[in-house]
């Protein structure tokens, strides 16, 4: 409740209002709207195919939404609608203060890159020049990440799944993001991998107070992360809420579907 | 329009002055217009067909075409000598298409066109220096898709080739790149001083000559214009240097130029020379190479002659 009460005093990060995509005739996402504030993780679930990982983009500025505007709290500027940024000022926006983990750490590392220059790419790529401070900066986020420092030096595709994806994460939070949008960090990896990803993710979120959109089809991902959850199907928003409240009570005929095929071991 | 037309008349071996027809070289002079106004900018051009192979310097052979006149001198170095195939054949099909005199020293001549390095001798102001460039985009290795690379260099994102610079270091505890080095040109730009060695990197910094860059394979022009910074890319606590040989020049004794190291037997026998003929024959004070020799190899051959 006490937490409750600190974030509506904050100001809002990300506001998102009435955001559509369609592909023709296919509808990608439908009027979507919700806000988000500082710290707060926010779940997205939904089968596949229900428009999360277009929504997400839409947010992350990697695709235009056909209606609909998504106000972001720039430090320089404060909201500004980030569909109104030029190019550039969307991309270092992008590799500054906001965060990407995509589901394949493929698409978010370089793997022909040891592990500490992919984790220096952000740093330098604002400016840092200084190699033992941007070196040091690296053995920090892999012992954040739980990646041994004797791999450093090695490159990612000498890594295991798991290993790559926390790479990734270590990679997007060296700059320290105010919003990292994840889209299912933990697809792709076995259970007790998921648990120890789960596990340090939980604790940096925390710890650095950022913000996440979370983009998953895995409940018990937004169980343990998530502060709120958006259940979407077929490109809407058909419920929303604190997320015990949203899986130990659900509304919708659909969530109660989702929360009931899940196994309970 | 009278100029061409009397060049035209110039010419008896019925190629137009300087082989290139004017269209095509007032196409070339935009884009070299457009490339000094953006130093270091990758500026496209058509490139058409020459009478050399892809690799052999065609880009560096139509920016020196569209650049020279009948009064120019030229001079043309591969490996920073003028006695090797490229340069002589590059030297021999000037004076046939343009009638031009060539040199082999770097104080008379206007035009230089050179591959894999900058003279040794300083250059002044009004000398135009074209370099040969095999591969104009120093973000290739870290951007494949040119979609990408040119917005890299239009936002100027360079943060990835520090990182290849940052793997060097973490690889060997040195920036172990020594050619191709790249430099920021004006502050802006990213830019592939191609294939000369990082030891040349800062005669390109603030240099009275204009210098150009043609790639023929690539169809790209770039330039950097007199007086302009050139800055090499280093960390703050691994300083950009050049190489260094604890020989001098066996020849001449120089022991502040670039040495190529020539295996005399198959004994082991070795020594080191300097790599720019003309400054080692300068400063051994008997010059070989004189006007309208060129064509034919100059004296001091490594090995031959010791």
């Amino acid at each position: 409740m006490t937490a409750a009460a600190k974030v509506a005093t904050r100001r809002i990060l990300l506001d998102v209002r009435g955001v559509s995509k369609s592909y023709g005739g296919q509808v990608g996402c439908l009027d979507v709207s919700f806000a988000l504030y500082p710290g707060e993780v926010l779940g997205i679930v939904g089968e596949s195919g229900s428009g999360k990982s277009t929504l997400l983009a839409c947010l992350a500025g990697r695709l235009a939404p056909d209606t609909g505007s998504i106000a972001y709290d720039t430090k320089e500027r404060g909201l500004v609608d980030i569909l109104s940024l030029s190019e550039p000022e969307r991309r270092r926006l992008a590799r500054t203060d906001w965060g990407i983990v995509h589901q394949n750490p493929r698409d978010g590392i370089r793997m022909d890159v040891s592990a500490g220059g992919n984790i220096g790419e952000r740093p330098m790529s604002i400016g840092a020049r200084h190699y033992g401070k941007i070196r040091a900066e690296a053995h920090e986020w892999l012992n954040k990440v739980e990646i041994d420092l004797a791999r450093t030096d090695d490159k990612p595709r000498t890594f295991s799944g798991g290993m790559q994806q926390r790479l990734q994460i270590a990679r997007n939070l060296v700059t320290r993001p105010r919003l990292v949008f994840m889209d299912e960090p933990t697809g792709g990896l076995d259970v007790s991998v998921q648990a120890k990803l789960l596990d340090v993710l939980r604790g940096l979120v925390h710890e650095l107070g950022i913000a996440a959109i979370i983009v998953t089809h895995d409940l018990a991902v937004v169980r343990l992360l998530a502060d709120r959850l958006m259940v979407m199907q077929r490109g809407r928003v058909i419920e929303e809420g604190l997320t015990d409240q949203v899986l130990d009570d659900p509304h919708q005929p659909y969530t109660q579907l989702l929360v009931s095929s899940v196994l309970q071991v | 329009m009278i100029q061409v037309m009397s060049s035209n008349t110039e010419t008896s071996k019925g190629y137009n002055f300087a082989y290139l027809d004017e269209q095509t070289k007032r196409m070339i002079r935009r884009a070299l217009l457009k490339a000094l106004s953006i130093p270091g900018y990758q500026v496209p051009f058509g490139a058409r067909e020459m009478p050399l192979p892809c690799g052999w310097g065609t880009g560096g052979i139509q920016v020196t075409a569209s650049v020279i006149g009948p009064a120019d001198r030229l001079k043309v170095i591969d490996q920073g000598a003028d006695d090797t195939t490229n340069a002589i054949s590059i030297r021999r099909f000037f004076k046939k298409v343009a009638q031009i005199v060539t040199t082999e020293k770097v104080d008379e001549a206007t035009v230089i066109q050179t591959r894999h390095r900058v003279p040794e001798t300083a250059l002044i102001e009004g000398q135009i220096l074209v370099y040969q460039v095999p591969q104009p985009e120093p973000l290739r290795g870290i951007a494949p898709r040119q979609i990408e690379s040119r917005k890299l260099h239009a936002y100027a994102e360079y943060g990835a080739m520090q990182v290849t610079l940052y793997e060097d270091v973490a690889r060997f505890g040195y920036i172990a790149r020594i050619y191709e080095y790249p430099v920021m040109v004006n502050g802006r730009h990213l830019m592939s001083p191609s294939p000369i060695p990082k030891f040349d990197n800062p005669k390109m910094q603030n240099n009275p000559a204009i210098q150009l860059f043609g790639s023929g394979t690539e169809k790209r022009i770039y330039a950097v214009p007199p007086y302009t910074s050139v800055r090499s890319l280093d960390f703050d606590d691994h300083p950009f240097e050049v190489q260094k040989w604890k020989q001098s020049c066996a020849f001449c004794g120089s022991g502040t130029s670039y040495l190529d190291e020539v295996i005399t037997d198959d004994r082991g026998g070795r020594m080191f020379v300097c790599s720019d003929t003309d400054y080692c024959a300068k400063r051994r004070g008997a010059q070989p190479g004189t006007s309208e020799v060129a064509g034919s190899p100059a004296g001091a051959t490594a090995g031959s002659s010791s």
